[in-house]
């Protein structure tokens, strides 16, 4: 072994070279990441303040908060989840327990993975030439529709993923006990992997909750404080790409502090999917 | 009811079985309840597919509703629409040119410094990493992921654009700018915006999404085969270059595939970089512009119905291009995933 050959030294080399620029592509990566967040978070906390949550968004110059643009977007994901994780999961539950190898079930999986990474600012398009176009005013409504498009595909993945983890003697002894399919489906086998569709849902709702391209064209954006889902609505993403494209001082450190809020939230959101429900459902 | 029977009865032939032995006149209580229950279940599973349908129908519903709506454009510029570089909203007069343009060099760019990283990741995670690092480091290059595209479109003008002006571009034209054919792309006045920012921004985005393919797809490689090779005395890196990579090249092109897929469409952290300019240089330092980016900044001031229509147009051209792009991803993963059980 010790009385290398230069071919076998080379190798070596070669081989060492190449592990150490792999090490190099991870702190590339790392690099990256910690540096945003460092940014982030420089900037957010140092934006933070209790009139954040009081004060609605001001006007050119002026200071204020960011209280109607956090209803608005609570409002809207929260309504978009609600429209989309009961889609997502009836759509999971067929392909994983009545479609399964049949033509429709095979289509309608291929064209979900697509949808699942189709570019978000073209079903805000969608959405606005088949809603917003034909009552021909901006509206929350709109604004969640938008996102619960954006939402149902990775419901229906995991939902689907996760009825696959069920072992087939589960289903057989239910239905031996008489039970329908459907009692079998909602009492039995999606019971037993609840904690991993709701990983799915939360997914779902981090993925959402920071997407700003498809409520560009459907909720718009609103000034002042307005509950009404029928009316164009302040919204987090899109608060802060208008006050950050600005040349107000103001408005760009609301917008970071908006920018840490959404990020703070995605990501507890994503943490809490990988760890607390991972358990439940690995369980 | 077909298929509802096919279905149950691939599980089990109890509840079929049983229902014909009914005698259907004087039905017994437990007769009644199966009844009930198939009905219910006939309902149950025309409710589940009707959404399996809808979501099915989706994808054929946006390519409708984008094409339908972009007619106007169409009547008025035709083919030409997607190979004239002219857009002024003025004169209505519109060309898709510019912003294809941009949008397929800034994923270009993103493809080219992102492939090998991602690759280098999912190798040091697969074979390098030690297990306790495993998991965490995982997880945060998946966090890459989940970080909304627009906190990168901030930190892009505020942050990076700055920094890459006053130091990585000047270093660039100065080693790369007299070379024969790559100069003039790395020539010109360094602002920190433009094509190449929005590209090195977007290749940042899409190295969780390859990188995590890859992992996948490495760790189905059979240990006997990595094991045989380690055996007759390989590297790491060899076993990596001449089994693991070989073995799961379908995969691994699915993975850039999906990667693309993700960087044409990609438009908030695009839109704060690239510079919104409806132009095609030769240089990467000048600004340009992507059709989402285009979409992003103009969609709600066009007032104009052609200018409304030509930007539609581009979102289909959009969509269109990348379903091609991420079909092709799913159709080459699924390849591999399911020649994993017939190669042993």
């Amino acid at each position: 072994m010790s009385a290398g050959t230069g071919r076998y030294r080379r190798r070596l080399f070669v081989n060492r070279f190449n592990l150490v620029m792999s090490l190099a592509t991870m702190a590339f990566g790392m690099a990256f990441l910690l540096w945003i967040l460092f940014v982030l978070f420089q900037q957010g906390f140092a934006a933070l303040s209790p009139t954040l949550l009081m004060q609605d968004t001001p006007p050119p110059g002026s200071a204020g908060g960011l209280k109607n643009a956090i209803f608005g977007s609570v409002l809207i994901v929260a309504t978009a989840t609600l429209i989309s994780t009961p889609i997502g999961i009836l759509a999971g539950v067929y392909l994983a327990e009545f479609g399964r190898g049949s033509w429709l079930a095979k289509a309608t999986r291929f064209i979900n993975d697509i949808l699942l990474s189709a570019p978000s600012i073209v079903i805000g398009l969608f959405v606005y030439t088949v809603y917003v176009m034909q009552v021909s005013h901006f509206s929350g409504w709109a604004g969640s529709m938008a996102l619960a498009l954006i939402a149902i595909p990775v419901v229906v993945r995991t939902t689907e993923n996760m009825l696959q983890l069920v072992p087939n003697s589960l289903r057989e002894a239910a239905i031996a006990l008489g039970a329908p399919m459907w009692k079998v489906i909602m009492l039995v086998t999606l019971k037993a992997v609840r904690g991993g569709v709701m990983t799915g849902v939360l997914l779902a709702v981090a993925r959402v909750s920071g997407e700003t391209a498809p409520l560009l064209f459907t909720a718009l954006n609103n000034q002042f404080w307005s509950a009404d889902m029928n009316a164009p609505m302040a919204n987090l993403p899109v608060v802060i790409f208008q006050f950050a494209m600005s040349p107000y001082d103001d408005w760009k450190s609301l917008a970071w502090a908006g920018a840490l809020l959404i990020t703070l939230t995605v990501l507890v959101l994503n943490i809490l999917a990988r760890t607390v429900f991972r358990q439940t459902a690995v369980r | 009811m077909m298929s509802a029977s096919q279905a149950t009865a691939a599980l089990s032939v109890t509840i079929p079985e049983r229902a014909a032995r009914e005698d259907k006149r004087h039905p017994s209580p437990q007769g009644r309840r199966a009844a009930a229950g198939r009905w219910q279940d006939l309902l149950f599973e025309a409710t589940t597919r009707f959404f399996a349908v809808f979501v099915l129908a989706l994808l054929l519903g946006i390519l409708l509703a984008l094409a339908y709506a972009a007619v106007p454009a169409m009547e008025k510029f035709g083919p030409a629409f997607f190979v004239t570089n002219v857009w002024n909203p003025v004169t209505s007069q519109f060309g898709a040119l510019a912003p294809i343009y941009g949008t397929l060099v800034t994923s270009a760019i993103a493809l080219l410094i992102g492939v090998p990283v991602s690759f280098g990741i999912a190798l040091f995670l697969t074979e390098m990493c030690p297990p306790l690092l495993k998991r965490p480091l995982g997880t945060a290059v998946e966090l890459l992921a989940a970080i909304p595209s627009i906190i990168y479109g901030m930190w892009g003008l505020f942050v990076f654009a700055p920094v890459f002006a006053d130091y990585v571009q000047p270093l660039l034209t100065r080693v790369l700018g007299d070379v024969w054919l790559l100069g003039p792309l790395f020539r010109g006045a360094p602002n920190g915006i433009g094509i190449l920012s929005a590209g090195i921004i977007l290749s940042v985005m899409v190295i969780p999404f390859i990188s995590s393919v890859m992992r996948d797809v490495f760790e189905i490689v059979p240990p006997v085969l990595k094991e045989s090779a380690y055996g007759i005395g390989c590297t790491t890196w060899e076993v990596v270059w001449n089994i693991v990579l070989p073995y799961t090249k379908v995969g691994v092109i699915g993975g850039i595939m999906l990667g693309l897929g993700r960087a044409l469409g990609e438009t908030m952290a695009v839109t704060f970089v690239i510079g919104n300019a409806y132009r095609i240089s030769p240089s990467l330092f000048e600004p340009g512009n992507s059709i989402a980016s285009a979409l992003a900044n103009e969609f709600n001031e066009a007032a104009d119905p052609v200018h409304r229509a030509s930007l539609i147009a581009l979102g289909l051209v959009l969509f269109v291009l990348t379903l091609i792009v991420l079909a092709a991803s799913r159709f080459l993963i699924a390849r591999l995933a399911r020649g994993e059980g017939t190669k042993t």
